[in-house]
């Protein structure tokens, strides 16, 4: 398994080289080395980074923000975490070279309330930096300033999609809205703004000084580099693993320690539930969705009981604005309560199949559209176990 | 009454000075103000809305969109306790009964003393060490009941 002796950001990092190497050249140039390297977003949605920052970038504005996304609120995910506490620098490089490339002065990271703990050591490392004058005034006589701030939210998974953030930082209800504008265009202070990842930005510093075709050496044709997993549940060691995008289920759970478990949760709540028979399908974007949040249960878990849990999630989670995803959520969860009970008719079952369906397509944001694939996918693989009870 | 919402209204312009009067800084002068009082009273509601030069009814709509944004009294230290997933796997319920027993309270009561407020919160990020909670601005993770004794009887002792 050549997947796991290859390392990026749990590799050898030395602050400061890859924004060194972006301030001599162009921010042209460093745009396209990032479109170069495939590199893809690691929040969930996967959209390209390098185009992202190419949209930014031609918006003509007197001023454009980098935000980084650190609001990490989808179940079982806990790798920005271990990223912003042990090499936030490596965030604030990455935001740094983000806002050269686009042409902004001012970066944000939103942190979500429940990370305060963590707000000290992201404070300090922007001191640190601005010490070595990685950051601030005039950085490495280069002629660019850039300043970061910190901005906390204040428990809401929502605000992690991001047009959402924006909301939430403009000062408003934490709800998505309507695309287009899309943030590029319109985005914090109603300018051109680009929101990434922390994990996503970790990964720009050594894009920038190794090159995109030493990136693309990692993962597979379409779903380059590696990528962090977060895995919890039923396995000896949860924690954060590093691996290499399309590796299989099969692999990862090896690497894990996981014993012959039952199902697996790829991709948090917002994931798929997936049984013994995908094991061996890869992880990447064309495969098992690659959000990195791994819940692994055992051959003791009652997967009714767990397709509860989600969905009380979601009903608690929805911002309620649009009513198949506020409506649908709860009527689920009836549907899940009714299950349980064992007064679920198969007759009404397949009616909340078809409110799957219009919540997928007529939801407003990721949160109702990805809802009912726990639904779906655990009742479709645990039939005898979920309806036939 | 009376006499308190004026004191309060002191206090929060002490809070407002600190920051830019534009519509973004709604956010974090409402989790300043959460933070330092505990809560949001309509009192300041309204003279944040002032500052800014907002409607009161547009604070209010985001005050009540933010689970950690409370307009109600809350006790000194705020616990909650994660029930999602991987928490839940790990055995939340035990932690559940001991808080509620220990602090001879419920989820979403607070205790007579004004001590503490226990709450449900959704998945902190601790899902490799849990079961988890939050107290106020700290994690405890790895959570056992032995443990959530001697966090409960530790914070009881600093008062
Ligand atoms: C309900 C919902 C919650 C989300 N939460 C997060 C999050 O916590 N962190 C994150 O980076 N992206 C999150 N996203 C994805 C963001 O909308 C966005 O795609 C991402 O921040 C862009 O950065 P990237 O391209 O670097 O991945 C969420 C999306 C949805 C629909
Ligand atoms: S899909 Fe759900 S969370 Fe998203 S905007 Fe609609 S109600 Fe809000
Ligand atoms: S499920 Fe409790 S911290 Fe993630």
């Amino acid at each position: 398994m050549k997947q796991i002796k290859k390392k990026i950001l749990f590799g050898e990092y030395v602050s400061g080289i890859g924004l060194e190497k972006a301030l001599s050249i162009k921010p042209e140039d460093v745009i396209k080395e990032i479109k170069d390297s495939g590199l893809r977003g690691r929040g969930g949605a996967g959209f390209p980074t390098g185009l992202k920052w190419e949209f930014a970038f031609k918006e003509e504005s007197d001023e454009k923000y980098v935000i980084c996304n650190a609001d990490e609120g989808e179940p079982g995910t806990f790798k920005d975490r271990k990223l912003l506490t042990e090499q936030p620098e490596k965030v604030i490089e990455g935001l740094t070279i983000a806002g050269y490339a686009i042409g902004a002065k001012r970066g944000f990271i939103y942190l979500r309330g429940e990370y305060i703990y963590i707000l000290k050591n992201i404070e300090k490392a922007i001191t640190n930096l601005k010490e070595k004058n990685l950051l601030g005034e005039n950085i490495l006589n280069s002629n660019f300033h850039f300043d970061v701030e910190v901005r906390l939210g204040a428990g809401a998974y929502v605000c992690g999609e991001e047009f959402a953030l924006i909301e939430s930082m403009n000062g408003y209800r934490g709800e998505p809205r309507n695309k287009p504008p899309f943030p590029t265009q319109k985005g914090f202070r109603d300018k051109p703004t680009v929101v990434n990842n922390v994990e996503t930005l970790c990964f720009v510093p050594y894009i920038v000084s190794k090159g995109a075709e030493w990136f693309k050496s990692f993962g597979i044709e379409g779903s380059t580099g590696t990528k962090l997993f977060s895995v919890s549940g039923d396995i000896e060691h949860p924690g954060v693993y590093e691996l290499e995008l399309g590796i299989t289920l099969n692999e990862l759970l090896e690497v894990v320690g996981a014993k012959n478990p039952k199902a697996v949760q790829v991709g948090g709540a917002a994931g798929i539930c997936v049984a013994k028979k995908d094991f061996d399908r890869p992880i990447s974007f064309q495969g098992l969705p690659p959000g990195g949040s791994i819940i692994v249960f055992g051959e003791h878990r009652d997967m009714l009981k767990v397709l509860k849990n989600f969905l009380e999630f979601f009903v608690e989670e929805s911002c309620g604005q649009c009513t198949p995803c506020r409506e649908g959520n709860y009527r689920l969860l009836e549907g899940v309560n009714m299950l349980e009970k064992g007064n679920c008719s198969y007759r009404y079952l397949r009616e909340l199949l078809t409110l799957c369906e219009v919540m997928k397509t007529s939801s407003k944001c990721g949160l109702g559209q990805t809802s009912p694939n726990c639904f779906l996918s655990i009742l479709e693989n645990f039939k005898d176990e979920v309806i036939f009870r | 009454m009376v006499n308190i919402d004026i004191c309060k209204q002191k206090e929060i312009s002490g809070i407002l000075v600190r920051f830019e009067k534009r519509r973004d800084s709604l956010l974090p002068i409402l989790i300043e103000v959460n933070r330092i009082h505990g809560f949001i009273t309509p009192i300041a509601m309204a003279e944040i809305a002032e500052f800014l030069e907002i409607p009161v009814a547009e604070v209010h709509g985001v005050v009540s969109f933010y689970h950690f944004l409370s307009t109600k009294k809350r006790g000194k230290y705020t616990v909650r306790l994660c029930k999602t997933i991987s928490c839940e796997m790990a055995g939340k319920e035990k932690i559940e009964k001991i808080l509620k027993k220990e602090l001879g309270i419920n989820f979403g009561e607070t205790t007579s003393d004004g001590l503490f407020t226990l709450e449900y919160t959704n998945c902190i990020g601790m899902c490799d060490k849990s079961p988890a909670m939050l107290v106020n601005d700290n994690v405890y993770f790895n959570l056992t009941p032995e443990k959530v004794i001697k966090v409960i009887d530790e914070l009881r002792k600093r008062d």
